[in-house]
């Protein structure tokens, strides 16, 4: 068992190493004073210099993190809504049924999605540009919302549910008091999911996007297509550090939740405590 | 009452007609369409007489078919040690955190690794094979698509063999399994499932890759997505192109039928 776990060690390290020699790669060559992704010559900043004063692609940036931004919030508010009601249809066919829907832009590939939306836009009049890459975000960001939130509503105690409307709670409070809290866990895992999502899609936003509009990763893949450029490389060093920051954060807030709520045990949730 | 909260998932129903059912519909009704916008079974037609349109799938097929190979054949193993480490969730989320960089730059990155120049072939030249040319080359497509589906088939197949009761492990263990026959017998029948989902999670995608052939494999690789991307945004040919998007869909449900969940799986009989 011993010797063995030091191959597994050995296995992983390798894998570990594998996977990110590409990022690392990228990120050393940033430095480079040549230009080039083979031979370094120096170290140098005048990359990041570049990548500073690109207002083009500052511009682009923050496109990119609007549109992240807002088709996340609206996704997440409609897939959650959403959520409820596949919760509350109370059949166990249509509860299938709209799962069903729910998932097929979740395994459809990006071409797909891509083109039929492009189709969609097209036959309905929509002009591309902003707003058609945000429409396009917010519906392929919803059934994953939708996944994240459902698993919290099944998990909650629907007693408490009856318990208020029994102390005379309306409908409006219900949802307010009891199921929102309930699940605000699954509605942040959706949200922050939703948000990677919209960040990193590249081929639905390339079909949608039209002339006037880009996103970066229609930006980089562009520029990629017209030969090696080391601003890209800077950038990707930056945007590295964002998506570190942003993941080690999710972490450490996950960690803390689940030990904050193995302190504060319901008591009055018999089914959970019994279950191991 | 009911009625109320009915309202509340309006939005959520409306997005379903119209970003789910529609769009697909649509698609399926453009590849009845000719380039004239008539109605016409032409496209059909052409596409399975014509013998590129038919080994470009057949291609397109055994690339996503390597591909998923080669990525279970890495992820598998290292899918099993991870779940035998300490803080295997912390190591989890290493492994699963070049999914969160951008697509787009780890294939960018790929072209400064596999030039005629660059690192892999300065190692080969170094151990005395010489350079060799990869860039452009259907094995580096093969090398970058695998690196990006990695995660992809490492975290179900990881979900799957945690979610084994250990108790299961530890009576084979007691009945004097070895490692491989506990292994083979117990952790691998129970992780299937896992690996279904993974099989389901790359192959599918990897059909429809197109950036990565136009970025790494220069023209050499044509899958279906490329040839769909090729159809509406170039060629602007949408009719064919939709043709091709129904074979993909059809393609989709295949797998996902083949790799559907089991109610009972071979070792809970």
């Amino acid at each position: 068992m011993i010797k063995n776990n030091k191959w597994a060690s050995l296995y992983l390290v390798v894998v570990f190493i594998l996977l990110y020699t590409p990022i690392a790669y990228l990120i050393f060559y940033s430095f480079n004073e040549a230009g080039t992704m083979n031979q370094f010559s120096g170290f140098t900043l005048e990359h990041y210099a570049a990548l500073a004063e690109d207002t083009r692609l500052m511009i682009i940036a923050l496109d990119t993190i609007r549109v992240a931004l807002l088709s996340a919030l609206l996704a997440t508010t409609i897939g959650t809504l959403g959520a409820i009601g596949i919760y509350y249809s109370r059949r166990r066919e249509t509860q299938n049924l709209l799962l069903g829907f729910n998932n097929i832009l979740l395994v459809s590939p990006d071409v797909i999605i891509g083109a039929s939306f492009l189709l969609l836009f097209t036959v309905v009049g929509f002009r591309l540009g902003f707003y058609s890459v945000l429409l396009s975000h917010i519906a392929f960001s919803i059934p994953i919302v939708v996944l994240m939130v459902l698993p919290r509503l099944e998990e909650m105690n629907e007693n408490m549910i009856t318990a208020a409307k029994d102390l005379g709670a309306t409908n409006w409070q219900v949802l307010k008091e009891i199921i929102l809290p309930n699940i605000t866990p699954g509605i942040l895992a959706g949200y922050f999911m939703a948000f990677t999502y919209s960040i990193d899609d590249f081929a639905v936003t390339f079909f949608v996007t039209g002339n006037g509009f880009a996103t970066l990763s229609v930006e980089i893949y562009s520029r990629a297509r017209q030969g090696v450029s080391l601003e890209i490389n800077a950038l990707s060093t930056v945007l590295f550090l964002v998506a570190f920051s942003l993941v080690a954060g999710y972490y450490f807030i996950q960690k803390q939740q689940r030990t904050r709520k193995l302190a504060h045990m319901d008591p009055t949730n018999h089914e959970k405590a019994v279950t191991p | 009452m009911v009625k109320q909260r009915k309202l509340l998932s309006v939005p959520y129903y409306l997005w379903i007609l119209l970003f789910v059912i529609f769009p697909v519909l649509l698609l399926l009704f453009q590849s009845f369409r000719g380039l004239d916008g008539s109605f016409t079974l032409v496209n059909i037609q052409t596409y399975f007489t014509s013998r590129v349109y038919l080994t470009m799938t057949l291609q397109s097929f055994i690339y996503a078919f390597l591909i998923t190979v080669l990525t279970l054949t890495i992820s598998y193993p290292a899918a099993y040690f991870l779940t035998r480490t300490k803080n295997k969730q912390l190591w989890l989320l290493v492994l699963i955190l070049p999914t969160w960089m951008n697509i787009l730059l780890k294939t960018y990155a790929f072209i400064g690794i596999l030039s005629q120049t660059g690192m892999v072939n300065q190692l080969l030249d170094f151990m005395g094979l010489g350079a060799q040319p990869l860039l452009f080359t259907r094995i580096s497509f093969l090398i970058v698509a695998t690196y990006i589906e990695i995660p992809f088939m490492l975290l179900p197949v990881f979900n799957a063999i945690d979610d084994i009761n250990d108790s299961m492990v530890y009576a084979s263990r007691d009945l004097g399994a070895s490692e491989w026959k506990t292994f083979s017998t117990v952790i691998l029948p129970l992780s299937l499932s896992g690996v279904r989902s993974g099989v389901q999670a790359v192959f599918i995608p990897s059909l429809s890759l197109f950036m990565l052939t136009r970025l790494i494999a220069g023209n050499r690789v044509i899958t279906l997505g490329t040839a769909i991307e090729q159809h509406f945004l170039v060629t602007q040919n949408w009719g064919m192109g939709s043709t091709m998007g129904i074979v993909l869909i059809i393609i989709m449900f295949a797998v996902m039928y083949l790799t559907r969940k089991r109610k009972r799986g071979v070792a809970v009989r």
